[in-house]
């Protein structure tokens, strides 16, 4: 394991050279050089310490909650949640506001969310940090459909959620102007969020930053389906047995002292001490999407009345079992949760409605009329984003135009605090109306 | 505070153990689009026959995290500057070599022993009573991690059934007889002779204080509805690791 690290980090040390003697590069832009040109390392192991942005480590931030519907009872195996969580980063002057909305099952206060609200903090901004619209919080508490993924009304859901947080601190806060961001799902969800501020004018966005969205819902979800599947020994059905063993694997990497968190992030961390092969890599990333999937599968289910997994009527409280059925949901890929219990639910709600057209509803292509002409709305992505097929950032460029910026490696979201990347972030947003 | 904690547990678990945590199915429910796979192995090999107890005690643990223990932690981050908190926790490790020391004697790990031995001695004089930790920066002596619950999986115990304890979260029937154990000789050794001051309780209260403020782990922070789950998995994966090691 050292000798492999010491070969990175000399190849990296190369590298940087390389870079360095080229002047070229040093033109007008700060050269952009990242270390993993392995897109699965880059996901996963993210900007290494040395070469990341510099962030304040604590901002004073001020926890509140939202209740988009108060009356809602929340089934007793969910005796834990109480409104939406979120969070305010205030500038203590009159300042422009930003919102961000978190990736696939990640919550407003996970790491990647941190890092961006310290990064705006940082530049200026009042920060508020919203959970994804697929965590289980978001579903129980916060979405009308109880059912993610279908992007307008993730949209919808997101936008209510912004005006109840709004109206929880604007007596506190001095704002200039309102902008959005969101990462991976976040982002693609910040796209139709843009088009309904568009209409409904509650915010009037100044500027709109799309970071590595996929561009389409179905495709990128398959790929990361696919990503557990293609290693896991024994098919499908063995999944939990080989969670079992990468979990050990993963625990034996970890210090003495630490313990362990239950969530994808935990999986990163852990996996960062390993040697990057990549077989095994894209195996984590494809097993933190799988432990994100079976909370939004499960929380749907519960919030249906079951039927998916959990029996239609089945009483859970907070002292039931839920192993049998966790199993369960994580042997179920989420193209399988798609085609038997999403698509059919959305088709009851609007008959005549066909797969490939849901299919093709959820992505930015979608609404690209609209993101052709919206001069305010940016994308940052990577060329070798691993959610994206062969073409897939072809089709963002030709949508995006001159308003896209592309780099080279990163793969997905593992350069967000890299300083090139921070620094176009946040100039992105501080350039003076773009309206 | 250790033994109580241990007590009542105990009893509560005589009390409540006879019920079952398993779904109860409505007989006229249609089966579910996905059933479970039947002969698929499962993560359900960690024997939990006190789950409807141990969900409990997770929830209690909950409620005394939001109400009593991080309020506290918090009070005392506020209260105390940094460095005065990394004293007082190098100041407890300090003590709690004795327990690791123990240990590593009665799993026969005597170069082990030797460098807990000298860092008991190191941090206790040139340390300031354990307050710095000079033998981990200056001599390379590295913190050790033993006890009894590993000293019993060192000579074969297996873990028995899976326990969580109010307090002190994540356990099994061998871990709190270690930690019962530990705590036994703590007071029999009674290294800071509370048989002669009233300091105990204070001291007790600033463990565990201190013990909540180093731990990360928030109740319902990682956002699953699996976490009792996810934690026994990981819980006894790691207890099996550090035995191993």
């Amino acid at each position: 394991m050292n000798r492999d690290r010491q070969t990175i980090w000399l190849a990296v040390l190369l590298l940087a050279l390389c870079c360095y003697g080229t002047p070229v590069l040093a033109a007008e832009e700060e050269p952009y050089f990242f270390p993993f040109v392995n897109p699965y390392a880059a996901t996963v192991m993210e900007t290494p310490q040395a070469f990341q942005a510099e962030v304040p480590t604590e901002v004073p931030v001020r926890n509140f909650s939202v209740q988009p519907y108060p009356q809602r009872t929340i089934p007793p195996v969910f005796w834990y949640l109480d409104g939406l969580p979120c969070t305010l980063a205030a500038q203590p002057q009159r300042a422009p506001l930003i919102f961000i909305v978190a990736g696939t099952g990640a919550r407003y206060n996970s790491p990647k969310m941190l890092n961006l609200q310290r990064v705006f903090y940082k530049a200026g901004f009042h920060v508020i940090s919203l959970s994804s619209p697929t965590t289980v919080e978001f579903i129980v508490t916060a979405s009308a459909a109880m059912m993610p993924g279908n992007l307008p009304d993730d949209a919808q859901d997101l936008y209510r959620v912004m005006q109840l947080a709004w109206e929880k601190v604007k007596g506190d806060i001095e704002v200039s102007r309102f902008n959005l961001t969101g990462y991976s799902l976040g982002a693609i969800q910040s796209a139709f969020v843009a088009q309904l501020d568009e209409r409904e004018k509650a915010f009037d966005f100044n500027k709109v930053l799309l970071v590595n969205p996929p561009a389409s819902l179905y495709s990128s979800v398959s790929r990361l389906d696919q990503m557990l599947l293609a290693d896991v020994p024994g098919g499908a059905g063995r999944v939990d047995l080989f969670v079992h063993n990468v979990m050990s694997k993963l625990a034996d990497t970890m210090e003495d002292s630490e313990t362990p968190e239950l969530s994808s992030e935990y999986i990163y961390r852990a996996a960062r001490r390993f040697p990057p092969r990549e077989d095994f890599l894209k195996t984590l990333v494809g097993l933190a999407f799988r432990l994100d999937s079976s909370n939004l599968m499960f929380a749907t289910d519960v919030m249906h009345g079951g039927g998916f997994v959990v029996p239609a009527g089945t009483p859970l409280t907070s002292s039931t079992s839920l192993q049998g059925y966790f199993s369960t949901y994580f042997d179920t890929g989420f193209v399988d949760y798609f085609h038997e219990y999403f698509f059919p639910y959305w088709q009851q709600r609007e008959p005549g409605l066909s797969e490939p057209q849901l299919i093709a509803r959820l992505s930015l292509k979608e609404i690209a009329p609209y993101l052709q002409q919206a001069a305010n709305i940016g994308l940052l992505h990577n060329e070798d984003d691993i959610i994206l097929a062969p073409g897939e950032i072809d089709t963002l460029r030709e949508i995006f135009g001159t308003r896209a910026k592309i780099y080279p490696t990163g793969g997905h979201c593992g350069n967000l605090n890299h300083p090139v990347v921070v620094r176009f972030m946040t100039d992105f947003f501080q350039q003076e109306d773009a309206r | 505070m250790k033994r109580i904690g241990v007590l009542s547990t105990v009893l509560i678990l005589l009390l409540l153990s006879a019920c079952s945590t398993a779904p109860r199915v409505p007989h006229n429910a249609p089966p579910p689009i996905r059933l479970p796979q039947i002969d698929g192995v499962t993560l359900n090999e960690i024997s939990d026959p006190f789950e409807r107890v141990n969900r409990f005690a997770y929830r209690c643990n909950r409620y005394l995290d939001d109400y009593l223990l991080l309020p506290l932690v918090r009070a005392y981050r506020f209260v105390l500057p940094d460095p005065v908190e990394q004293g007082v926790s190098n100041a407890l490790d300090n003590i709690g070599e004795i327990r690791i020391i123990t240990n590593e004697l009665l799993q026969l790990k005597f170069a082990k022993a030797e460098t807990s031995t000298s860092r008991l001695v190191i941090n206790s004089t040139i340390g300031l009573l354990g307050l710095w930790d000079p033998a981990a920066k200056h001599f390379n002596l590295r913190r050790q991690e033993e006890d009894f619950g590993q000293t019993l999986g060192h000579y074969g115990v297996g873990h028995g059934p899976y326990l969580v304890l109010p307090l002190f979260g994540p356990s099994n029937l061998r871990d709190t007889s270690g930690l019962t154990a530990d705590g036994l000789m703590f007071v029999t050794l009674d290294p800071l002779n509370f048989d002669h001051n009233e300091l105990d309780l204070a001291f007790y209260s600033l463990e565990t204080i201190d013990t909540r403020k180093r731990e990360s782990f928030r109740y319902f922070g990682s956002g699953s509805p699996f976490e009792y789950e996810l934690v026994r998995m990981i819980y006894t994966q790691q207890r099996d690791l550090k035995i191993s090691r």
